[in-house]
């Protein structure tokens, strides 16, 4: 205990520490935010992360390819299908096979349908997070009709694990195509009213405007990337930029904003929801005839070497790196995660503001906690 | 006076954009039947799941009480959790033959994360996922299973196994 020196002067005046998490409803997790405050402002946030680490990096270096795929649902499970995607990606690009043009179009209509069922939920949360409960109801509603559509043909609403090395598990249900048009013919009409009852709404305006500032310089140095980057001017699209499966063929708009508040996040994810829909649309009539998948070795191993991929998930970019040494198992394996990234700017963002703003703050980030932790 | 005038205009603005949102929840408040949302416990008798959807493991038995698993292990050996465990004991058959066959095929529920690989890797089809859902218990032992059948056996004709695993 003598070793600890307190200076009292350093101690600052007036400061009072508290928690917000690691069971609070807002923090949409288990998350631990360390907050000084003076008064009722935000002197400075001190996030606190590993409640829910699981040391699936880690469990990865005794599995095999096929099997981490699973361990990648339960990284970010609002993304399932875009990180499994990510790893078979990084195993058929190590191997060079090519799969199927069926495989490339299957998985960006999945992708696509995750991104919408993500930022569906988000806009719910968002919504509740600001005192709004209504518009949970509201996004669930058309979110429903998404799952519906990825439990028949995938088996599962949230961890699908419907991709593998070499393509897809299963074909699509013959019922697919006809629900996938089905429904954003239902979401068209119903977006707008996402606008009507929330986006105009002064409540919203007045708390999430110039809330949380976040400027392209500190976007970049920070790491932020997803609509959270793209609100604050940082063109970081990986489907535009970097396009892997059919992202290459079709045509869509990578929606950027300058000013990089609260409202322009919010709005960015909105966006979102439009483009998404409008890639599906190009997509849906055309998937080819083929097979869902390429005929792959039961024992797969991956030649000596470092790899990386990346994709596009429903919050930023998503990254694995895998490091072989020419077995079965991989010797290291990284996953780069939006949100940590995301996350580490939350001082930035929130220091300045009332402790009510913060919640805006965490909502607009859009936190899932399990990605954090890994 | 302008900033009287900006504060009202605020005001009934702001009013003005509470009530847009409210013609959206009072749209749905005189069109209920355009509201979807499941009775679900009430519903049970006529709840059906989709034909693909990942309940749980189980291994179909035909009316001889006979199913297709060879022991083979390949199962158990890609499953990434460690849920699945296949006992196999030698028979001898009436030629004086040894032969491996399936002892116990011990399925466990509570570590079993609904991958589908075993049942993708499965050479003779043995396994399939069921419908069911309602996986709730009271005691932790009764989620370990044991998926063949008491006194079921092999049925005939199944063709070899071909791919070998390591």
């Amino acid at each position: 205990m003598e070793d600890i020196i307190i200076n009292e002067n350093q101690i600052k005046q007036e400061e009072y520490i508290v928690n917000m998490g690691p069971q609070h409803p807002s923090t949409h997790g288990v998350l631990r935010l360390k907050i000084s405050l003076k008064g009722e402002t935000v002197e400075h946030i001190e996030p606190h992360c590993g409640y829910i680490h699981r040391g699936i990096e880690k469990m990865c270096e005794r599995l095999t390819y096929q099997q981490i795929i699973h361990l990648t649902d339960r990284l970010d499970y609002l993304s399932a299908h875009t990180n499994n995607e990510a790893v078979c990606l990084l195993v058929e690009n190590a191997l060079q096979i090519e799969v199927p043009e069926r495989v490339k179009y299957i998985r960006t209509i999945l992708d696509e349908l995750t991104r919408l069922a993500s930022h569906q939920l988000w806009w719910c949360a968002f919504g509740m997070d600001l005192g709004a409960l209504t518009t949970y109801f509201y996004g669930l509603r058309d979110r429903e009709l998404i799952l519906d559509i990825f439990e028949e043909t995938t088996g599962a609403r949230l961890l699908q694990s419907f991709n593998t090395p070499g393509g897809l598990m299963n074909d699509i249900h013959p019922n697919f195509i006809k629900k996938v048009k089905e429904f954003i013919v239902h979401f068209r009409k119903k977006l707008p009213e996402y606008d009507e009852l929330l986006t105009g709404n002064v409540i919203l305006r007045e708390r999430t405007n110039d809330i949380g500032l976040l400027t392209l310089e500190e976007a970049i140095s920070y790491g932020v990337t997803g609509p959270s980057g793209r609100a604050s001017g940082f063109a970081c699209d990986v489907r535009k930029h970097h396009p892997y499966s059919a992202y290459d063929k079709v045509d869509f708009k990578e929606i950027l904003y300058t000013k990089g508040d609260c409202f322009h996040r919010y709005k960015a994810r909105v966006e979102e929801m439009w483009e998404s829909m409008k890639i599906i649309e190009q997509l849906i009539d055309n998937i080819p005839e083929g097979d869902y998948a390429v005929k792959m070795k039961p024992i797969i191993k991956l030649p000596e070497g470092e790899y990386y991929q990346r994709v596009e998930a429903a919050r930023g970019e998503f990254g694995v790196y895998v490091l072989s040494t020419g077995e079965k198992y991989p010797y290291r394996v990284k996953f780069r995660s939006p949100n940590f990234s995301n996350l580490s700017a939350i001082n930035k963002l929130g220091a300045g503001h009332k402790i009510a703003d913060l919640v805006a703050i965490g909502g607009s980030l859009d936190l899932v906690i399990p990605d954090i932790d890994r | 006076m302008n900033a009287i005038l900006n504060y009202l205009k605020e005001l009934f603005g702001g009013i003005k954009t509470l009530l847009t949102g409210m013609k959206v929840t009072g749209y749905y408040f005189v069109h209920p039947k355009e509201i979807i949302t499941q009775q679900y416990p009430e519903n049970r008798k006529t709840l059906k799941m989709f034909d693909r959807f990942k309940g749980e493991v189980t291994m179909p038995h035909d009316e001889n009480n006979q199913h297709k698993c060879t022991a083979c292990g390949i199962c158990e050996i890609n499953c990434p959790n460690g849920s699945i465990e296949v006992i196999s004991k030698q028979v001898e058959k009436a030629d004086g033959k040894t032969k491996k066959e399936l002892d116990v095929y011990i399925y466990k529920l509570s570590m079993c994360t609904f991958c589908g690989i075993c049942i993708k890797v499965c050479p003779q089809d043995a396994i399939t996922f069921s419908q069911g859902f309602e996986h709730a218990v009271f005691n932790k032992e009764k989620l370990i299973k044991t998926l063949n059948k008491p006194g079921s056996s092999l049925k005939e004709k199944v063709k070899e196994v071909k791919e070998v695993i390591e």
